[in-house]
């Protein structure tokens, strides 16, 4: 006589029943995917965010130098400081700056890497953009150092062309010039514009390979003529990479204090007054508050980014 | 009206010009450092350097303060890719098909740690660090480096697993494969090399970490750490440069590898 074979779950133990239970219902094992996940981003970044903006809420002792553990607003109204308000509308009027130029220098590559670049060239194109974006980010700082110094190669080519009046002209601007460009907030701007560049140049490129090349020739069958084809075509199609490039330039130079520490003269950034704050200053509550403001220019940016159709070109 | 002035299929000279000088301009700075390594000068950045010499690559050997912080650096990379590679993928494997609700909040959180200001991501880990009031170690630089590492492994494998037909799994599953041998047999080899790409990007970007990092390090010295303190002591200028050289060409490695994986996957 033969005996039929035991059923699948009998014959391979718990383990296999487990799986068969999660096979089942997806959803235990969606949640038991997303645990770890939830934990390490859920408890330590999310509780780190919160307890930041808890510390906003405390505040340093003047007498003491100790933080007070006591709810007040104390330490959000010092925001609203004339010098505080000054480094904030700076750093804005920076990043927008910085967005715009690099908007500017990056659609040329970016159309032409979409349409006019196939196969090998367009391949060795996306390296080209992709190398400088991952190489070493405080290299490519110093690589400007070596650049925008005095007597570097700035300073050389205006010498060799007969342009160290411009150069000077341009160091000499009250507020933006100082004593090289390597000390100066031009120099913070053009650092900002090249090191994040490429973080342009990949979203605009994304939404231009989407615009259907059908729609263009349609265009131009039409009658259009190239130019009215890309103001009226392109351009628009291409918009929400530019915002959605835009999202990075925005908030990479919101957030960062590298740069101007290194470039910048005595006037700070952002990011410098909150590392001061909570290092020589011992000021965490204060360094807390004033990190809430970028977040509120990138929560206000997103939501018009949103509306602008940017998140589908990212 | 000529029809083929409607139609244009070469670049104009202006769009070539313009497109070139962008990658100039992207470029010749990392030149730059190659050349400097080899300058003579000691206490300046004349261009063109006065004179060159290999002498400072033996300068550099004999750093110890260098050599610490590049080990530093190099073991922080790999357990923090580590890290963010388990995250990263389990998560990837939770959001792909399903479709709850609160799926795109978990993308979003995520994507935070990257999206916020570094600055931000920074500063609450060390009001966290302040607040529970844990020591500055190791792992307090891990632990941030893995939070922004995981979106890169995440979005990896979540587009890779997006082009990766659900019936072999239900096959697998079928014929009576455990969930864990479906996952070894079926899931991992396609998802291989978006893993690789992923967990190199994930290593670059951590390797490079500055931001962040000067919060949650206290004394200890990353390599990117050590980089910001000889910009600003400018003394060591020629060591600088060296070690300049050495972090381009060392962090070239994984990124053409990166490339590579990425496009293979791709073309098949």
């Amino acid at each position: 006589m033969i005996s039929a074979p035991p059923p699948l779950a009998e014959r391979r133990g718990l383990l296999h029943s487990i799986s068969i239970v999660l096979y089942r219902f997806p959803f235990l094992s969606v949640i038991a995917l997303l645990l770890p996940i939830l934990l390490w981003i859920g408890v330590i970044y999310l509780g780190s965010l919160t307890a930041m903006l808890t510390q906003g809420f405390f505040y340093l002792d003047g007498f003491t130098g100790r933080i007070v553990r006591e709810f007040t607003l104390r330490t959000y109204q010092e925001l609203l400081l004339q010098q505080n308000i000054d480094i904030f509308l700076r750093t804005i009027v920076m990043a927008a700056a910085v967005t715009f130029t690099c908007a500017l220098l990056a659609f040329p590559l970016a159309y032409f890497m979409a349409r006019f670049a196939s196969g090998r060239t367009k391949a060795l194109l996306y390296l080209g953009v992709m190398l400088p974006l991952w190489s070493s980010y405080l290299v490519r700082i110093y690589a400007w150092k070596l650049i925008l110094a005095q007597e570097g190669i700035i300073g050389w080519l205006a010498n060799a062309l007969g342009l160290t009046g411009i150069l000077d002209a341009i160091l000499s601007i009250p507020g933006i010039g100082g004593p090289s460009l390597s000390f100066s907030i031009v120099g913070v701007y053009i650092v900002f514009v090249y090191i994040w560049l490429p973080y342009m140049i990949l979203p605009i490129n994304a939404a231009l390979e989407r615009v259907p090349k059908s729609v263009i020739e349609a265009s131009g069958d039409l009658g259009a003529r190239p130019g009215y084809t890309f103001r009226r075509i392109i351009l628009p199609l291409a918009f929400p990479g530019v915002v959605a490039g835009s999202i990075f330039t925005f908030s990479l130079t919101l957030g960062d204090y590298i740069i101007p520490g290194v470039f910048g003269n005595s006037s700070y950034f952002i990011g410098q007054a909150v590392l001061v704050q909570q290092g020589t200053a011992g000021n965490i509550p204060l360094a807390a508050a004033m990190t809430v403001v970028p977040i509120l220019v990138m929560g206000v940016y997103l939501l018009g980014a949103r509306r602008l159709g940017a998140f589908d070109a990212l | 009206m000529r029809s083929e002035d409607r139609f244009i299929n070469r670049a104009g000279i202006g769009l070539r010009a313009a497109s070139t000088a962008v990658l100039i301009f992207l470029h010749f700075p990392i030149l730059l450092i190659f050349l400097y390594a080899f300058n003579t000068e000691e206490a300046a950045y004349t261009f063109p350097p006065p004179g060159l010499t290999s002498d400072w690559f033996g300068v550099l050997l004999n750093r110890n303060d260098f050599w610490s912080a590049l080990g530093l650096s190099l073991l922080v990379a790999l357990v923090s890719t580590m890290i963010a590679i388990v995250l990263g993928t389990l998560a990837a494997l939770a959001i792909y098909r399903s479709k709850f609700f609160g799926r795109d909040a978990i993308s979003l959180m995520i994507i935070l740690p990257i999206a916020l200001p570094g600055i931000v991501t920074g500063i609450a880990l060390r009001s966290a660090l302040n607040l529970s009031g844990l020591n500055f170690s190791f792992w307090t630089i891990v632990i941030g480096h893995a939070t922004f590492c995981v979106v890169t492994v995440y979005n990896n494998v979540v587009a890779r697993l997006r082009r990766t037909n659900y019936s072999q799994v239900e096959a697998s599953m079928d014929l009576g494969a455990s969930i864990w041998q479906t996952f070894r047999y079926v899931i991992l080899p396609n998802i291989a090399t978006a893993l690789l790409a992923g967990g190199m990007l994930s290593f670059a970007l951590s390797f490079d970490e500055v931001i962040v990092t000067t919060f949650t390090a206290g004394q200890q010295q990353t390599l990117p750490i050590w980089i910001f303190s000889q910009l600003q002591r400018p003394r060591d200028r020629p060591v600088t440069n060296v070690a300049a050289l050495f972090v381009v060409a060392t962090t070239l490695i994984p990124i053409l590898l990166a490339y590579r994986f990425t496009r293979e996957s791709s073309e098949t």
